[in-house]
């Protein structure tokens, strides 16, 4: 039994890697249209609306982390800021390498540095992320530092951590908001359940709090990989601010609705209305269990509540990108087995990089311990001065 | 002086010369499969489609202020002044945002290519220019599409109306559409029974997304001074605790 679970997920690892490696061959090589199902109705598919849009707000939990602890100073969440950094810069690479996937011509990916135009929201969209992206790896560089003892580039780098972490949460605020200003353009190909003036907003609330629940979702992975304490007081508190990130998600999300009238459109058959349906149940049952001590006190549950929601989320995501725009487009598109076999070694390559960073840099463990004395890592007595102290 | 184009569908008899012109013009190869396909695409930059005993044509509208201009971030696609919407390969890096935005799905792309590009007619840019007559028109032995000033093609269309009422639905198809297009269209029949889509907006569409992108300076502002401002008042209690040297 130990020697099957000790092969198994390295081999499903392995076939993932060389389905990825098969059908980035097939892109390279035969182009677009023999990779994807993509056509000249449907120019966005499962590359733009998962890995993209949907890593990218995975990726949120970097900069909703980093501003809580060291802009808002809520020191009780400092042991899990890196993993949320180190999350966010991987997610940020793999977008990036995504995107290499789908440009027609990726070698011309640096052309937004010198050919502006500053009306497109994607113009503005790729040099957010451009800029994020080194903002975190300047976030991300003291682990290395840190490992290999260079105390003196720590100690420059600390200098300058505060604008960094500004300017990261606010080109987080930028680009995670304009992911949704990309659809403001389609008002008559969007659905309207999808299609809001308020998409920006909405995409930057739901960000926030799907930041939240990677964090969550990445504590419990690495506690069980690395047989390590899970920080479960902390998690608990993170489930609270969890439950009531996606209760504002979601009123803003009705209220939208409602004021719009969209909702009338549920009355007409059609797929729209059980993703819709799907997509809001997979979001306010996670809220309502969150929301209940029970839940909270039950590490298992509250791994199933994030993962609902993590789902829930890609769903809305999914239905603002592709599926929301299939009626208006006349065709009907499926992703081809190599999208999905990219996505997958993306996703699976994200997996791996990240078991390894946290194997082998200090991304869990006390740092600076002189800053933060009451880390309540271990049980949940150690935690209960900073708990009561009300911040 | 803005030049347009104004495509007659009751005078269109569906010969397909401007399909073949234009081929001509791009170098694309045409025959009888190419000119049976009824739907435009990277080897076909205009299409007649055929409605029974009608006909209409797909082709670029050229948009007087065009979503794919607007979106593309490297602005690979920019409106000249003479009205046509043109596109540079050189700087297209292939994220196909022009084609999610366009009202009218125009813009197609070369799927089969490795190193593929967008492919959209543009309205004989380098004719217009000096002030001649597109490709299409040159070639349509009926006079079903002329090239001119965009006022006076919308007169044009104002007087055929006017003097045949009962040959033409009382519209011109692209005055309004996207807030104005250089491709405008006659009709016998209602445009939606002719291929074109009903849910075209009245309004242009980059006003939308600008709406969103015209806060990013403010934004930029807001954000700095108050995550400062948060982070002043969050650490004062540290200072405070320092000063009077407790932990």
């Amino acid at each position: 039994m130990i020697r099957f679970r000790s092969i198994f997920w390295p081999a499903v690892f392995a076939l993932t890697m060389a389905g990825g490696a098969w059908a980035a061959f097939l892109r390279f090589y035969y182009g677009l249209g023999a990779s994807t199902h993509l056509t000249d109705q449907f120019p966005w598919g499962l590359w733009i609306g998962f890995d993209v849009l949907c890593g990218v707000g995975l990726a949120a939990g970097g900069f909703t982390l980093a501003a809580i602890v060291h802009i808002f100073n809520i020191k009780t969440y400092k042991p899990i800021v890196r993993p949320a950094i180190l999350t966010a810069f991987l997610g940020y690479l793999l977008v990036v390498v995504a995107l290499m996937f789908d440009l027609g011509r990726p070698y011309r990916i640096w052309h937004p540095l010198i050919m502006w135009n500053p009306r497109s929201v994607m113009f503005e969209v790729g040099w957010c992320v451009m800029l994020y992206t080194t903002v975190l790896f300047l976030e991300f560089l003291p682990l290395v530092f840190e490992k290999f003892k260079l105390s003196k580039a720590q100690r420059i780098l600390k200098f300058f951590m505060l604008p960094i972490v500004i300017l990261g949460v606010i080109l987080s605020t930028l680009h995670q908001s304009s992911l949704g200003s990309l659809f403001l353009i389609m008002p008559h190909k969007l659905h309207p359940l999808w299609y809001s003036p308020l998409l920006p907003v909405l995409f930057y609330v739901s960000a926030i709090a799907t930041g939240l629940a990677m964090t969550i979702f990445e504590s419990w992975h690495s506690a069980r990989a690395f047989n390590r304490q899970l920080e479960y007081p902390l998690i608990k508190r993170l489930t609270r601010v969890l439950a009531v990130s996606i209760a504002v998600y979601m009123t803003m999300r009705f209220l939208d609705l409602y004021h719009r009238g969209a909702l009338a459109t549920l009355d007409t058959p059609g797929i729209e209305r059980w993703l819709f349906g799907l997509e809001t149940v997979l979001m306010a049952v996670p809220m309502l269990m969150f929301f209940r001590e029970r839940t909270r006190e039950n590490p298992t549950a509250v791994y199933i509540g994030v993962v609902m929601f993590l789902l829930g989320f890609v769903t809305h995501r999914l239905n603002v990108s592709v599926t929301g725009l299939e009626a208006s487009s006349g065709v009907s598109y499926v992703p081809k087995w190599t999208e999905l076999a990219v996505t997958l070694a993306i996703v699976a390559g994200g997996f791996f990089i990240f078991r390894l960073a946290a194997k082998h840099l200090p991304v869990f463990g006390e740092e600076e311990p002189e800053e933060a004395p009451t880390l309540p890592v271990l049980s949940g007595e150690a935690c209960q001065p900073v708990l009561s102290r009300g911040d | 002086m803005s030049r347009a184009v104004l495509y007659d569908s009751t005078l269109c008899v569906g010969c397909r010369q401007c399909e073949e012109a234009c081929s001509t013009r791009w170098k694309l190869p045409y025959n009888e499969k190419i000119a049976a396909e009824e739907v435009i695409s990277s080897h076909k930059l205009t299409a007649i489609r055929t409605h029974g005993e009608r006909f209409s044509r797909k082709m670029c509208m050229h948009c007087q202020d065009p979503a794919c201009a607007s979106v593309c971030p490297v602005g690979a696609l920019h409106r000249t002044a003479e009205g046509p919407v043109v596109y540079e390969e050189d700087r297209c890096m292939g994220c196909r945002y022009c084609m999610a935005a366009c009202a009218f799905q125009v813009p197609t792309y070369e799927w089969d290519a490795r190193l593929p590009k967008v492919r959209k007619c543009d309205m004989c840019a380098d004719r217009t220019r000096s002030g001649g007559v597109t490709r299409c028109s040159e070639a349509c032995p009926a006079g079903a599409s002329l090239t001119g000033g965009r006022d006076e093609l919308i007169a044009e269309a104002r007087k055929r109306i006017r003097e045949k009422p009962g040959e033409y639905y009382p519209r011109i198809y692209g005055i309004e559409e996207v807030g104005g297009t250089a491709v405008l269209m006659l009709g016998a029949v209602p445009f939606e029974q002719l291929g074109f889509s009903k849910n075209v907006p009245k309004q242009a569409l980059p006003a939308l997304t600008w709406n969103a992108l015209a806060h990013v300076p403010d934004v930029v502002v807001m954000g700095s001074v108050l995550m400062g401002g948060v982070y002043w008042i969050s650490h004062r209690r540290e200072e405070v605790a320092k000063e009077e040297g407790r932990p």
